[in-house]
């Protein structure tokens, strides 16, 4: 632990998912090491962060206090922009969490080994993204109290949901998602809580992992019933990966406002979703990276292959503004027409803009492997396109509400102050809810690195030519 | 399977129970199998546990725990449930149902003169004002003020008891001063004794006053009203010699002329002159007819909006025109006139032939704003076109004639600063606020001994006068008052004075010694006329109806003397132009108003301000911009104003307002705008030139309902119009950039009623009655300045404008827009708890209970009239409001979304009626308010499954089309296009503009 404090010359790995010469011990070590600190030995900078983190969720909690007492007209919404800052940042935090899923779901079911190292912070960003987003619309509705009139329950009233509406299949879909990211995040970390139960030497801590790796002895049957089990749920978060947000586009694709109402919005959504959550992921890890000295585990070539992620999301994002563009044209409807024009010279054009510059021009730099590795350049790239993806929503949102079909019903938007703060306040929940989880649980999958590791050692031995 | 009874066993059992204990039946005594089953079956389950200890343990744990639950149940979030009590009637009052609602036929004064009404009362509070049917000025509709009256009945800031200087008093207080101030003036045969009124037309108040003029011969009696009709009376004097006063029938006139003249929104005559020019405008199918309207102003007005041709004109320029029209005309005694622009010559050539073509068809009227000279032009205009008896009709006086308007009161003035004056009364006026700036009226006020000031506020003069008398509403009084062609109404009270308030009669009785109430004085006089025969059968009956018949007074052949052409009036550089507020209308008691001041203005939108309006060539020349901060110098007296680019306004003139700027109106009132009677002086009371209009630099922000008046291309969608010539030659014109909109879907059967409304854009001329009468009968509440910037207000109903054409001179067009009722609605879909649904009739129904306030309807609501409570905005705090209210419709919590209802409380309330007397609505048994109100009956509602509905025929008719047709939503509303009568001449709209 000592050998820990002195930080070795960082050797950056560029072709390989593990730096050289990983032992199972080391990997082990390492990543359990955070975890198992004293608290006095805790390293300076994770109070400070936490503090920080703490006050913002203070602010998020006075926002809301204040949210219920006086309504949501604290906000800067009206007729005709009902939704703003609520909802804009709703699909913006659940966009962010769909790289967790991505990864480890969808990577898992086709074998990426590169997840590994990636995965569980990934997961862990996901819950707490879905965490913040899942409380916007809850509490952007008029009388938040009676939110429970979504849930589908034999009611005295003899009253169910409105199925047809695209708002009550939001219920279904944000809680199955919570729900199956939530199991298959703790179910991945049951081996590793029974690594740090054996590893931990304070009685309590012991009992604590050993209470939540829920008698983990790592036998055969253990280890075939958590393969099976993790398949399964991987099974099914996969098909939520597409689900989620094609649903949450819904919520604009079936109204019939130019601008919302557009076929191209569900893969559109996934692909964007996939490009800030990747993201969001890149500008989590590098700090964490650094930090806490990741740099064999979380290699330049994971940078790398996410980088090719965002580049190829990206890619799909822009097919979705042109097709907009073309289908405003192609469609000979002069209020598709007119949102197109209302876009790029109206009012908001400038947010139009940063959104094309931010989300499309600029990452084309990851065309570039020399960009791809670059950690600082990538991980400006990753917040300009954290920023052009809450445009895009802007955009969508904003835009196209404030002008529609009569004239005479226009109007504009200005997010008041308990907009913004409601914004900065749920980064506040998400980084209180980031920082625990450094701290308390691993936030790279012991053990499979440690199979990496195993399987990396097997390949070099069968044959110098294979790939990894 | 019985036993047999074993009577001696019996006799046994009950020996040894010793005669004490109570039996029921032999049964019991024989304790049988029988009488246990019937002692089981009636008292089942819990209570033949009672004789088990167990079971009553568990019986008295349940009711311990029922009693402390049942305790739980009077907690509440904000522990502070009200304590209400359900006290009965006593003594049921006639005809009182408790849940239904009673009218009662009344009338209001407008600018003096008599507005027939009906008023709905639930258990003795009125809560909504409607027109009276049977009286003349109303004919069933009212102006947006009438819908307002109810609110300044229920204002809690409207005068609560006599003050005396400022410190509160009491009614006997008064007496005990007044009276012998009065009786010493009586006895100095009335010296000393002024009183001073608005308008009175009130045959009893005036036979009051008269009666103490008879009397005591010095003292005066004073009528000012700061927007009467001045001008118009000294016309007439002039023309003919002697008073009259003038009636048009609109209704009769092919060509209408109307110079500088806003006749659709006058206090007096308004709302029965609207719908009269309306009924002569409205084209179907089958009446492809309609008048041409002639409109030369100096700013947009509701009348102009109607006009086929339409000049934008500096006032000093319309005499000029009339004396143009004249000369045209060839009223003797009037040489041809120099022509001014080609745009004048052009209107003016036009209207002269349309004129000549109809003579004895045709009306031309001026406006109050114009100088006596130009009136008795127009007089004798109307004399050569042979309209007298026909649509123009003289009249004796309504309202006296001595001692009124601006001359009188500075008559008053100079007799207060010479000392002549110890007593004055004022009744229902406000001078210190609005008499002309020149005469220093508050600082003479101050110089009077005894000033008694009797009004519904403790406004500015009430704050002056030494003693404040709070009036009685008028729906707290009894009275009568004449309309503008003399015919009586009758005022009956719907409530007893709710803060004490004393009528003028009774005020004035009770100065002059007596104790009569106005109740006496009005029977009392009414016993004395000598056209009343029996008062006991009369009098009901007049009651009942709200009016007199057969008062309106006889029609008159005045000779007209010989007219000379006057010179025009002199008005250099940039000219003001005082005008009525649109909102806030004539009489300063509307000033606390907060439905009208929350009113969209016509044409600007512009809620809770008034502002200085110029044109925007004007604004080009000044280089101002909207809500510029500019000082406006007439005379040496300033004023400063926001200023507003109005397009269709004439150059070089600047448009202000009355009506804002109080300082004693009431919390709404106070501090709101600017007072534009800080510039009038009582030489220039409409209009005068040397205007100086400097920028202050700094700017206010405006709050305005509608930010965008361009239809953007998407006229057909929107608003179609056309021309009268179009429709003869092209039936179909309206259709025929349609598309063919079909479904894959059956459409749903509608088997009984099927509601639907149709809007005449034609006629409609942004009036803002069906808004205010909405507001009325919905419960909707206000929002104030702040929330309408933000883009919050709360109307159900709007009237959307948009503007066509030049910049300078462009065609105005009307949308009312409320909610479409869609067939196929896009909000409906939408909500995830089922909050807005269709029923059965085809509505589409607000929940409001069961509202969670997603908002997701109104952003797919492609009309935009949803509304949203984004905070409490419904007052639930002040009790005079709660009164208010119409207990038929809820009052609305925050976070709940509303929206037009198509009135669904009167749709229900009609169906139980008709359903209990079993029959089926007949058409037009259902009014909505915004229908009722409407004066120019643009809005028809009813049953589209009656083929004799008058909506079905609308609805059928082929100027008939939908808003946003091409969105599929199917809406239960429509418009029919925007007709026009240009004259083939001049080409559509005034300027030579063509479509």
């Amino acid at each position: 632990m000592q050998a820990q404090r002195i930080k070795p010359p960082v050797i950056e790995t560029t072709d390989a998912l593990l730096g050289p010469n990983q032992t199972y011990e080391g990997v082990t070590a390492k990543i359990t090491d955070i975890v198992l600190t004293a608290p006095r030995k805790t390293p300076w900078g994770w109070p400070v962060g936490f503090v920080a983190a703490g006050m913002f969720l203070l602010l998020y909690l006075f926002s809301l206090a204040t949210l219920f007492v006086r309504g949501v007209g604290i906000w800067g919404i009206n007729i005709p922009v009902a939704w703003g800052f609520d909802i804009i940042n709703f699909v913006w935090w659940i966009g962010i969490g769909h790289a967790g899923t991505l990864i480890s779901a969808v990577l898992l079911l086709f074998r990426q080994d590169w997840r590994t190292s990636i995965n569980r912070a990934a997961e862990a960003m996901t819950i707490f993204a879905v965490a913040c987003a899942g409380i916007y619309p809850l509490v952007h509705t008029g009388r938040p109290w009676l939110d429970y009139w979504f849930l589908p329950y034999p009611a005295t009233t003899g009253m169910w949901p409105q199925f047809r509406s695209p708002l009550e299949w939001d219920v279904f879909a944000i809680s199955t998602y919570a729900t199956i990211s939530t199991l298959f995040w703790f179910v991945g970390l049951i081996p590793d809580m029974a690594v740090l139960r054996d590893r931990a030497t304070h009685i309590w801590v012991k009992r604590f992992y050993g209470a939540l790796s829920l008698g983990w002895r790592g036998a055969a049957r253990h280890w075939n019933r958590y393969e099976t089990a993790s398949l399964i749920l991987a099974g099914l978060s996969t098909p939520l990966v597409l689900s989620v947000h094609s649903i949450i586009s819904f919520d604009f694709a079936v109204s019939q406002l130019p601008g919302w109402h557009v076929t191209v919005f569900p893969p559109y959504f996934v692909a964007g979703a996939v490009y800030c959550g990747f993201a969001m992921v890149i500008n989590l890890l590098v700090p964490i990276r650094r930090w806490f000295g990741l740099h064999d585990l979380i290699t330049m070539k994971h940078f790398d292959l996410m980088g090719q992620v965002m580049l190829a999301s990206g890619l799909v994002v822009a097919y979705g503004y042109v097709s907009e563009m073309f289908f405003a044209w192609y469609s000979g409807t002069i209020y598709e027409q007119f949102l197109i024009v209302n876009r790029t010279v109206g009012p908001y054009a400038w947010s139009y803009w940063a959104l094309i510059i931010l989300n499309i021009a600029i990452p084309q730099l990851l065309w570039f492997p020399r960009v791809r590795q670059n950690i600082p350049l990538l991980f400006f790239i990753s917040i300009c396109v954290n920023i052009g993806m809450w445009f895009e929503r802007w955009v969508i949102v904003v835009l196209s509400l404030h002008r529609d079909f009569l004239p005479s019903s226009w109007g504009m938007y200005t997010p008041s102050f308990w907009d913004w703060s409601t914004y900065i306040g749920s980064f506040g929940l998400f980084f209180v809810l980031f920082f625990l989880f450094i701290r308390l649980l691993p936030v790279i999958s012991v053990f499979e690195v440690r199979d990496l590791i195993h399987k990396t050692k097997h390949a070099k031995a069968a044959s110098t030519t294979d790939h990894v | 399977m019985r036993k047999a009874l074993d009577v001696a066993d019996l006799r046994e059992r009950l020996k040894a129970a010793g005669n004490r204990g109570f039996w029921r039946s032999l049964d019991e005594i024989a304790q049988t199998d029988a009488f246990r089953v019937m002692l089981d079956r009636e008292f089942p389950q819990g209570a033949s546990e009672m004789r088990d200890p167990v079971s009553r343990r568990n019986f008295l744990k349940l009711m311990g725990a029922s009693l402390a639950l049942g305790g739980l149940t009077g907690c509440q979030f904000d522990f502070k449930q009200p304590q209400e009590k359900l006290v009965p009637y006593v003594r049921q009052p006639e005809q009182i149902i408790p849940g239904r609602p009673l009218q009662y036929a009344t009338a209001m004064t407008r600018g003096g003169y008599a507005l027939g009404l009906l008023v709905t009362s639930y258990e003795g509070r009125p809560t909504k004002i409607e027109g009276n049917l049977d009286q003349s000025a109303s004919f069933g509709a009212t102006d947006l003020f009438a819908q307002a009256a109810i609110l300044n009945m229920y204002d809690p800031d409207r005068s609560t008891g006599v003050v005396q200087g400022t410190t509160a008093s009491d009614y006997n207080a008064f007496l005990n001063a007044a009276r012998p101030a009065f009786a010493d003036a009586t006895a100095a045969g009335g010296r000393g004794l002024r009183i001073l009124t608005g308008t009175i037309t009130s045959p009893t108040l005036a036979d009051q006053i008269q009666s103490i003029l008879v009397q005591s011969t010095d003292a005066v009696w004073y009528q000012y009203e700061p927007l009467g009709y001045e001008n118009t009376a000294a016309g007439a004097q002039l023309a003919f010699g002697e008073a009259v006063d003038t009636v048009y029938a609109f209704n009769a006139a092919d060509v209408v002329v109307a110079l500088d003249s806003d006749f659709m929104s006058d206090p007096a005559a308004g709302v029965r002159y609207s719908r009269d020019l309306a009924e002569k405008r409205t084209v179907t199918k089958n009446n492809k007819v309609m008048s041409r309207f002639f409109v030369a102003e100096p700013a947009p007005t509701n009348t102009g909006l109607l006009a086929d041709h339409r000049l934008s004109v500096k006032p000093s320029q319309v005499s000029g025109i009339a004396a143009q029209l004249a000369a045209a005309l060839g009223v003797p005694g009037i040489n041809a006139v120099q022509g001014g622009d080609e745009k004048v010559v052009n209107w003016v050539a036009a209207a002269t032939t349309d004129l000549r073509a109809a003579t004895g068809r045709s009306v031309v009227v001026v406006g109050e704003s114009q100088p006596p000279a130009v009136h008795a032009l127009v007089h004798a205009i109307n004399a050569t076109l042979g309209n007298v008896g026909r649509t123009v009709t003289y009249i004796d006086p309504v309202a006296p004639t001595e001692f009124v308007g601006t001359a009188g009161l500075i008559e008053l003035v100079n007799d207060i600063n010479a000392g002549e004056v110890s007593t004055l009364l004022m009744f229902g006026v406000n001078p210190v606020y609005d008499a002309p700036a020149d005469l220093g009226f508050a600082a003479a006020l101050g110089k009077v001994a005894l000033s008694v000031h009797h009004g519904l506020y403790q406004d500015e003069t009430a704050a002056a006068a030494t003693w404040h008398v709070p009036a009685a509403h008028f729906l707290e009084s009894w009275g009568d008052l004449r309309a503008f062609d003399g015919s009586v109404a009758l005022m009956q009270p719907l409530i007893a004075p709710l803060y004490g308030g004393k009528t003028a009669t009774e005020v004035i009785a009770g100065v002059a010694g007596g104790v009569q109430t106005d109740y006496d004085m009005l029977s009392e006089f009414w016993r004395g006329r000598p056209e009343v025969t029996t008062f006991e059968t009369f009098f009901p009956a007049a009651l009942n109806l709200g009016i007199v018949r057969d008062s309106a007074f006889p029609a008159r052949q005045p000779t007209l003397a010989a007219v000379t052409l006057a010179d025009a009036p002199v008005a250099e550089g940039i000219e003001i132009v005082f005008r009525a507020d649109a909102s806030l209308g004539a009489e300063s008691e509307y000033g606390n108003n907060r439905w009208l001041h929350e009113v969209p203005k016509p044409f600007s939108k512009l809620v809770w301000d008034n502002v200085a309006s110029v044109a925007p060539r004007t604004a080009e020349t000044l280089a101002l911009a909207d809500g510029d901060i500019v000082t406006l110098t007439l005379d040496g007296r300033t004023v400063n104003a926001p200023a507003h680019v109005q397009p269709g306004m004439a150059e070089d003139v600047v448009v202000v307002t009355f009506g804002y700027g109080r300082t004693r109106a009431g919390q709404a009132g106070n501090g709101v705008g600017y007072s534009a009677f800080a510039l009038r002086s009582s030489a220039n009371r409409w209009f005068a030139g040397g205007l100086q209009v400097t920028k202050t630099g700094t700017t206010t922000k405006l709050a305005s309902t509608q930010g965008h008046f361009s239809m953007e291309g998407r006229e057909h969608d929107i608003m179609r119009h056309g021309t009268l010539e179009e429709f003869k030659t092209n039936e179909d014109f309206v259709h025929e950039k349609d598309h063919k909109i079909i479904s894959l879907f059956p459409e749903y059967k509608y088997n009984g009623y099927k509601w639907g409304m149709s809007i005449n854009s034609t006629v409609c001329n942004g009036c803002n009655a069906c808004i205010v009468a909405c507001q009325a009968e919905n419960n909707i509440p206000i929002v104030g300045k702040a929330e309408i910037l933000a883009g919050r207000e709360m109307h159900w109903l709007r009237i959307d404008q948009y503007y066509e054409g030049d910049l300078d001179d462009p065609t105005v067009y009307n949308v009312v827009m409320l909610c479409q009722q869609c067939e196929n609605a896009p909000c409906e879909i939408v909500c995830p708890v089922a909050a807005t649904v269709h029923d059965n009739e085809g509505l589409n129904n607000m929940v409001y209970n069961r509202c969670v306030g997603t908002k997701y309807c109104s952003n797919n609501c492609p009309y935009k009239v949803r509304r949203f409570n984004f905070f409490q905005y419904a007052d639930q705090t002040t009790p005079s409001l709660k009164l208010q209210r119409n207990p038929e419709v809820t009052v609305r919590v925050k976070g709940v979304m509303e929206k037009c209802t198509f009135c669904v409380q009167r749709i229900s309330t009609a169906r139980i009626d008709s359903e209990r007397e079993n029959r089926t609505l007949a058409d037009g048994e259902v009014q909505t308010a915004c229908q009722q109100a409407c004066p120019t009956q643009a809005i028809v509602f009813g049953d589209l499954n009656n083929p004799n509905a008058q909506v079905v025929a609308r609805a059928a008719d082929p100027l008939t089309f939908s808003s946003l047709e091409v969105l599929n939503t199917a809406p239960r509303v429509t418009y029919m296009a925007k007709m026009t009568n240009p004259n083939p001449e001049l080409g559509e709209h005034g300027s030579g503009h063509s479509a």
